[in-house]
């Protein structure tokens, strides 16, 4: 099966074929290296930019404008603040203008900790992000995910904010992508390029099946009716190994819900999981203050407060200033399988 | 230290062009009438700031002559076969001269749904015009100049591969080249072999709203700063209207024969100081250009002083009708504060709750 790298980079592919992506850019995005996680090797229209962030998104944006599809990379989500007003200017253009000029255009980056980046290699932007009027935001957990938003991004003609979970990007998946051959090492040799000399090397893409996936609508990862976990990106797969855990242990079914987009978000999914249990946790990596999850937890008091049958929980991560590089520093920073177990099992055990 | 108004001296450095005074008549009247209409309307829109009939005023008198050149010499229209233009908050006169009406700008400062560049949501001043590539002007300073690479480089993709394009113009005024966008704005424009066509015009004006230049930037000329990158450079005197055409032709027809980039530094007066903020009274101490090109005309004896008072008071009546047009129209609905969120009009707020 394809890692998400893997899986965004067919998506790129197909949308610079079938679905008129003009440039894909950033720093080491073109060739030899095609990004720093290969997402973007052997695309015909990646290329290379100056070490400048704000030129990168200014790049997109006078794309956007000109009637070209671009999508930028912000080589991790760490660099992408000295942005912010370029970002809300992208966000606010289309309404600024009363609608004459929507902003047709993608950036993705890398986003979270998992891989001892320390302070400037983990950061998270969700919440951030969240402040982001006009933009959607986007963050998958699997690669079959990522090949879909990727897609339904790019088909999107308002700007949209693509958070890959770079704890993730190397995680292999366990659907096949519509059109990845079955065979992983064929898929690696098509389209992985090879190590030492690339100046002659092309990939050789697959039939890929274009299969957008909506934004704006969750997916169920693990289903369950004792309580609900809603989080996104790599934290779906740590909750599903502490729901198997708490199941195992006869202490009830627990639903994962893999929330996929931010913004828009899908309400109605949560709404109906939060229903049906009483129970819910909102799980993110992000500092805890002012976090996104603090925002779902104000819809789920407003909107289901007497239906409650204990009191939601926000796990999210600490407020510090920075990702420690001791793993127990990044342990103690950001929600671990243990931190999910402990209140996952306070919320299941919570009387009525 | 401080610095008498009268005391701030032109750019050193400006290249003398060779031109030659127009020499057709009606075309010289038709510029300086031009220019009055620009400062008409600047004032029109100063004193209803001051009548408060708008919560605020930014705008560009005193750079009369740049933008009638400007808005004539500009390929107008749609699309990467036109210019494509980044303006900022000193350039309603360009975009009047292109041919919009005074009730546009005016409806602007009055934040009402007419408004055609933002629907009563921005700034006066703050024009977009998709239809002339009038790319939305911006408070945010100098982010232009990381913009208009962008638009430069789909006209340069377009150019190689055999199309009709147009360039891209970007103007920011001499205090925002203290940003990084225009810093990255000259690499980007001029990276090896991917050069764009886009011309880069800094307004000097000595200032940044109380600020003077020469307590913060060390530059002789913020010109200078691109030859580090090969650009070609030129500082002219925006006040001399022939001056400023002959400078703006010559850069315009560089870059569209050559893709290259081109970096002019127009010297021009602030005549009402920076905004609404500090009043928007006249100021002493600076050279007017319509003063100036007034006399000259005279000298030639191509217009009386009962000429230039029938072009003055023509202005006023059109700004005040204008005015009145206006007054008439009314402030967007609540309602719609939630329209073009997205494009196509696609809606935004809390998901799944009603607005």
């Amino acid at each position: 099966m394809a890692n998400m790298a893997q899986a965004i980079r067919m998506a790129l592919h197909v949308g610079e074929e079938k679905l008129g992506v003009t440039d894909i850019f950033g720093e080491d995005v073109g060739a030899p290296l095609g990004g720093v996680f290969t997402c973007t090797q052997g695309l015909k229209t990646a290329w290379n930019t100056p070490l400048d962030e704000r030129g990168i998104i200014g790049m997109a944006m006078g794309l956007a404008m000109a009637g070209a599809k671009p999508v930028a990379e912000i080589q991790f989500c760490d660099y992408i603040f000295n942005t912010i007003d370029l970002l809300k200017l992208a966000g606010n253009t289309c309404w600024a203008t009363n609608g004459q000029f929507p902003m047709n255009m993608v950036v993705m980056t890398p986003s979270g900790a998992g891989i001892h980046g320390s302070l400037y290699h983990s950061h998270s932007f969700d919440a951030i992000a969240s402040h982001l009027p006009g933009w959607k935001i986007v963050m998958p957990s699997t690669p079959l995910d990522a090949y879909g938003l990727m897609l339904s991004a790019i088909q999107d003609p308002n700007p949209v904010l693509f958070l890959a979970p770079k704890a993730l990007l190397r995680v292999k998946g366990e659907e096949l992508i519509p059109g990845e051959p079955s065979d992983e090492s064929q898929l690696k040799e098509m389209i992985d390029a090879p190590l030492g000399d690339r100046s002659q090397w092309q990939a050789r893409w697959p039939k890929l099946e274009i299969a957008p996936i909506e934004i704006g609508k969750a997916k169920s990862a693990r289903e369950g009716n004792a309580a609900v976990i809603v989080t996104y990106g790599r934290h779906v797969l740590m909750a599903k190994n502490v729901a198997d855990k708490i199941s195992q242990e006869g202490l009830g079914e627990v639903q994962v819900l893999d929330l996929r987009s931010i913004y828009p978000y899908d309400w109605a999914a949560m709404s109906e999981a939060i229903s049906r249990s009483g129970r819910v946790l909102f799980l993110n990596e992000d500092t805890e203050i002012t976090n996104f999850g603090e925002h779902l937890l104000r819809r789920t008091i407003e909107e289901h407060y007497y239906t409650l049958r204990a009191r939601p929980r926000l796990l999210a991560g600490l407020h510090v200033p920075g990702i420690g590089l001791a793993p127990t520093l990044e342990n103690a920073s950001v929600p671990q399988e243990n931190d999910i177990e402990r209140e996952l099992r306070a919320l299941l055990s919570e009387k009525t | 230290m401080t610095h008498a108004l009268n005391s701030i001296e032109r750019p050193s450095g400006l290249i003398e062009y060779p031109v030659q005074p127009f020499k057709d008549k009606e075309f010289s009247i038709k510029f300086l009438q031009t220019m009055i209409r620009t400062r008409v309307l600047e004032e029109r829109m100063i004193k209803m700031s001051k009548m408060s009939e708008g919560f605020f005023w930014i705008g560009g008198p005193g750079e009369e002559a740049f933008n009638t050149a400007l808005g004539l010499l500009v390929d107008k229209g749609e699309g990467l076969e036109h210019d494509m233009l980044h303006l900022h908050y000193r350039n309603n006169g360009a975009v009047l001269t292109m041919g919009a009406p005074m009730i546009d700008f005016i409806r602007q400062m009055k934040n009402v749904s007419q408004d055609p560049f933002s629907g009563g949501r921005n700034f006066v001043s703050h024009i977009a015009k998709k239809e002339w590539n009038v790319m939305p002007v911006t408070s945010t300073i100098e982010t232009q100049y990381s913009v208009a690479p962008g638009t430069a480089w789909a006209q340069r993709r377009a150019k190689l591969a055999g199309k009709k394009t147009g360039i891209s113009i970007v103007v920011g005024g001499d205090a925002g080249t203290a940003e990084g966008d225009f810093a990255s704005c000259l690499i980007w424009s001029s990276r090896p072999e991917q050069e764009v066509p886009l011309l880069m015009i800094v307004t000097n004006n000595q200032f940044g709203i109380s600020t003077p230049a020469q307590t913060q930037h060390g530059e002789k000329n913020i010109a200078d700063r691109a030859k580090a990158f090969g650009i070609k450079t030129s500082v002219v005197d925006g006040n001399n209207p022939e001056k400023i055409w002959a400078a703006l032709q010559s850069s315009m027809d560089y870059v569209r024969s050559t893709g290259k980039p081109f970096l002019l530094e127009v010297s021009v007066s602030r005549l009402n100081g920076h905004s609404s903020s500090s009043g928007g009274n006249r100021e002493k101490g600076f050279d007017d250009p319509i003063d100036l090109f007034e006399k000259r005309l005279a000298k030639l004896g191509w217009i009386s002083k009962d000429f230039l008072q029938e072009c003055t008071d023509a202005a006023w009546a059109e700004a005040n009708l204008a005015l009145d047009n206006a007054r008439k129209e009314s402030l967007p609905e609540a309602s719609t504060v939630q329209d073009h969120f997205f494009a196509n009009n696609e809606r935004g707020g809390i998901p799944g709750r009603n607005f």
